[in-house]
């Protein structure tokens, strides 16, 4: 196990610095930041002193190996907008994206799981058709379109919440409820399709045939069973609590990581955009390890050589 | 889709009664239809009477009485009959508690007792281990091992060695018949192997496309079928006395549930067949005592 854990933080780090290198490039060869900061005509002499000044008039692998360098020793590097540190200002905002991620993904969870057991349980009923039907409107349509339905029923016909911003309590449950909608019908779907595979397998129908109440057989030998599929998008879903909520901010201006990526991208801001990516990493690699354990704990076929098998 | 057409069977206490056909020819289906296993899409019509009790329709509560307990079932692939995320104890304890109210030391020493009586050594350990941890037969013993749990009178053996090796079935089929001397408990073995119907049980249900055509005692049968599918099944089964012969399959095959015949349904596949056979399915009738076919030119 602990080799086996050992592993898996070596590929994750190996994961992130892939993120990191990758963004480097394609965030140094799509754009000028002196460019966007001090705006296309300020004076050649001042774009050469802002070059200067954050290292860019250096060849590229040369400013790659600093920062990697920069970064290796901890410094992540300055915001070249208002020259504090990157990291500082990234931090600064999760807890803002968390404060709507955090609701909305318990939201999925609440509505999403039990929708899809309550579907799978009463197959081709007309409960069931009608959640379908409600869950594939739920993650076809994109967030922006339903955000925006959302400010028109609630914000601007019943006036009952505030459209965007955060400077009310209720400001949150709008972006809450966009992000927490599509979520929901994408976990509903799932559980259902996972629970449905678990009814078809034999050892359902041995355990009815050996007496055992519906129910119990339901929640004894199907539920455990289905909530290894399940997990994988659960943890999928926690994996985007930092940066699934990007459009979402943008709509409601939320101020979270989301708008500030946006934004810190527009004006190639790279130190900050390199932070959100790392940070965006992390969490994506952290959940996905422990989607791993969990695994291993609900699924006793992947305990032992767990590390072989892969 | 309609898979049974009128199954008429009995099973006394205590005898064992083999039931043999292709695959798809209703077998299974009729066991699960009586237990009510087949979910809520299917529709049952007739009588399934328990001691004089009618299950088909009864309400669920009282089904559930009866599986296990009354009519215990084991099925054709022991690996996947058994949850793979619960230990083997677990799912055997399961059966003990709701089937005899067993807790504790004593719910553990029985599943010990029941482990070792389907001859799986050093129990204690085997209730520990997950069903992937075992193999097939050892996965089939535990299945039968809680099927004895309910202390039942009827077991429903469904296939129990198909999914086996050679060794492994006999080992198995002995293990039942064992059972079956001590707890008097009747069978049905189900099976598309003649052979293993003949040397584990007492009569022979003969089933073609969701219809009994023959049912008559073992030796009957082989002495003297009746139907001729059963003919058609005993000679494409090899000897292992006598001269060396060609076995002859039954030419064509079995006809789709939703595309059957008018008449009788081996009509297409029968060398004897005549003109009357195609306007209506044959009704069984008695040739012997304990001896029916549902055939017009038998």
């Amino acid at each position: 196990m602990l080799r086996y854990l050992t592993g898996r933080l070596l590929r994750a780090v190996l994961t992130i610095f892939l993120v990191i290198t990758f963004a480097f490039f394609v965030l140094h060869l799509s754009g000028d930041p002196a460019m966007m900061i001090l705006s296309a005509d300020a004076p050649p002499e001042s774009v050469k002193a802002f070059r200067a000044a954050w290292g860019l008039d250096r060849p590229l692998w040369i400013q790659y190996l600093a920062y990697v360098w920069n970064a290796l020793h901890g410094d992540l590097g300055n915001s070249m907008r208002d020259g504090r540190p990157a990291v500082q200002l990234v931090l600064e905002r999760v807890p803002a994206t968390l404060a709507i991620t955090v609701p909305a993904f318990l939201l999925k969870l609440v509505i999403g799981i039990p929708a899809g057991i309550y579907a799978a349980l009463h197959r081709n009923s007309a409960a069931d058709r009608l959640t379908m039907m409600v869950s594939v409107a739920g993650f076809t349509v994109p967030s922006f379109v339903l955000a925006l339905v959302l400010v028109l029923v609630f914000s601007v016909q019943l006036g009952w919440l505030p459209s965007a911003g955060s400077d009310r309590p209720t400001s949150a449950i709008l972006p809450i409820v966009t992000l927490g909608i599509a979520g929901a019908a994408i976990l509903a779907r799932f559980t259902r399709s996972a629970m449905l595979e678990v009814l078809g397998q034999p050892y359902i129908r041995a355990a009815s045939a050996k007496g055992l109440q519906w129910r119990t057989v339901v929640v004894r030998h199907a539920l455990p069973n289905a909530a290894i599929p399940t997990t994988t998008i659960v943890g999928f879903m926690v994996g985007t609590l930092i940066a699934g909520a990007v459009v979402v901010e943008s709509v409601f201006a939320w101020p979270g990581i989301g708008r500030l990526l946006v934004s810190s991208v527009s004006n190639r801001d790279l130190a900050v955009v390199q932070v959100i990516l790392l940070l965006v990493a992390a969490t994506m690699v952290t959940a996905n390890i422990v989607v791993d354990v969990v695994y291993g704990w609900l699924d006793p076929r992947l305990r032992r050589g767990g590390a072989r098998g892969r | 889709m309609r898979a049974l057409h009128g199954i008429d069977l009995e099973v006394r206490r205590g005898e064992a009664l083999g039931l043999v056909g292709e695959s798809g020819c209703g077998k299974s289906v009729t066991w699960l239809a009586a237990l009510g296993l087949l979910g809520g899409r299917a529709r049952i019509g007739g009588e399934v009477l328990l001691e004089g009790r009618n299950l088909a329709g009864a309400p669920v509560a009282e089904l559930e009485r009866v599986r296990g307990r009354r009519i215990a079932m084991i099925f054709q692939d022991p690996s996947s009959s058994l949850n793979p995320v619960h230990r083997i104890g677990r799912q055997l304890g399961e059966a003990l508690r709701l089937h005899r109210g067993l807790e504790g030391t004593a719910l553990e020493a029985e599943a010990q007792r029941l482990l070792d009586r389907v001859g799986i050594a050093d129990g204690k350990r085997r209730l520990g281990d997950y069903p992937h941890e075992l193999s097939g037969g050892m996965n089939q013993r535990v299945m039968i091992a809680m099927a004895l749990a309910g202390q039942p009178d009827l077991l429903i053996a469904d296939e129990p060695t198909t999914a086996l090796d050679a060794t492994i079935q006999a080992q198995i089929l002995e293990l039942l018949a064992e059972i079956r001397r001590e707890t008097r408990m009747a069978m049905v073995l189900i099976s598309h192997d003649l052979g293993v119907v003949a040397e584990n049980t007492d009569r022979v249900c003969v089933m073609y496309a969701g219809r009994i055509v023959e049912d008559a005692p073992i030796d009957t049968v082989f002495e003297a079928p009746a139907h001729p599918y059963t003919r058609g099944l005993l000679a494409a089964l090899p000897e292992l006395e006598g001269p060396r012969r060609m076995l002859v399959p039954i030419a064509g095959v079995v006809p789709e549930p939703a595309n059957l015949p008018p008449g009788c349904s081996f009509a297409p596949r029968c060398d004897r067949r005549i003109e009357a056979c195609g306007h209506a399915p044959p009704p069984a009738t008695e040739l012997a005592p304990q001896h029916r076919v549902a055939c017009i030119r038998a």
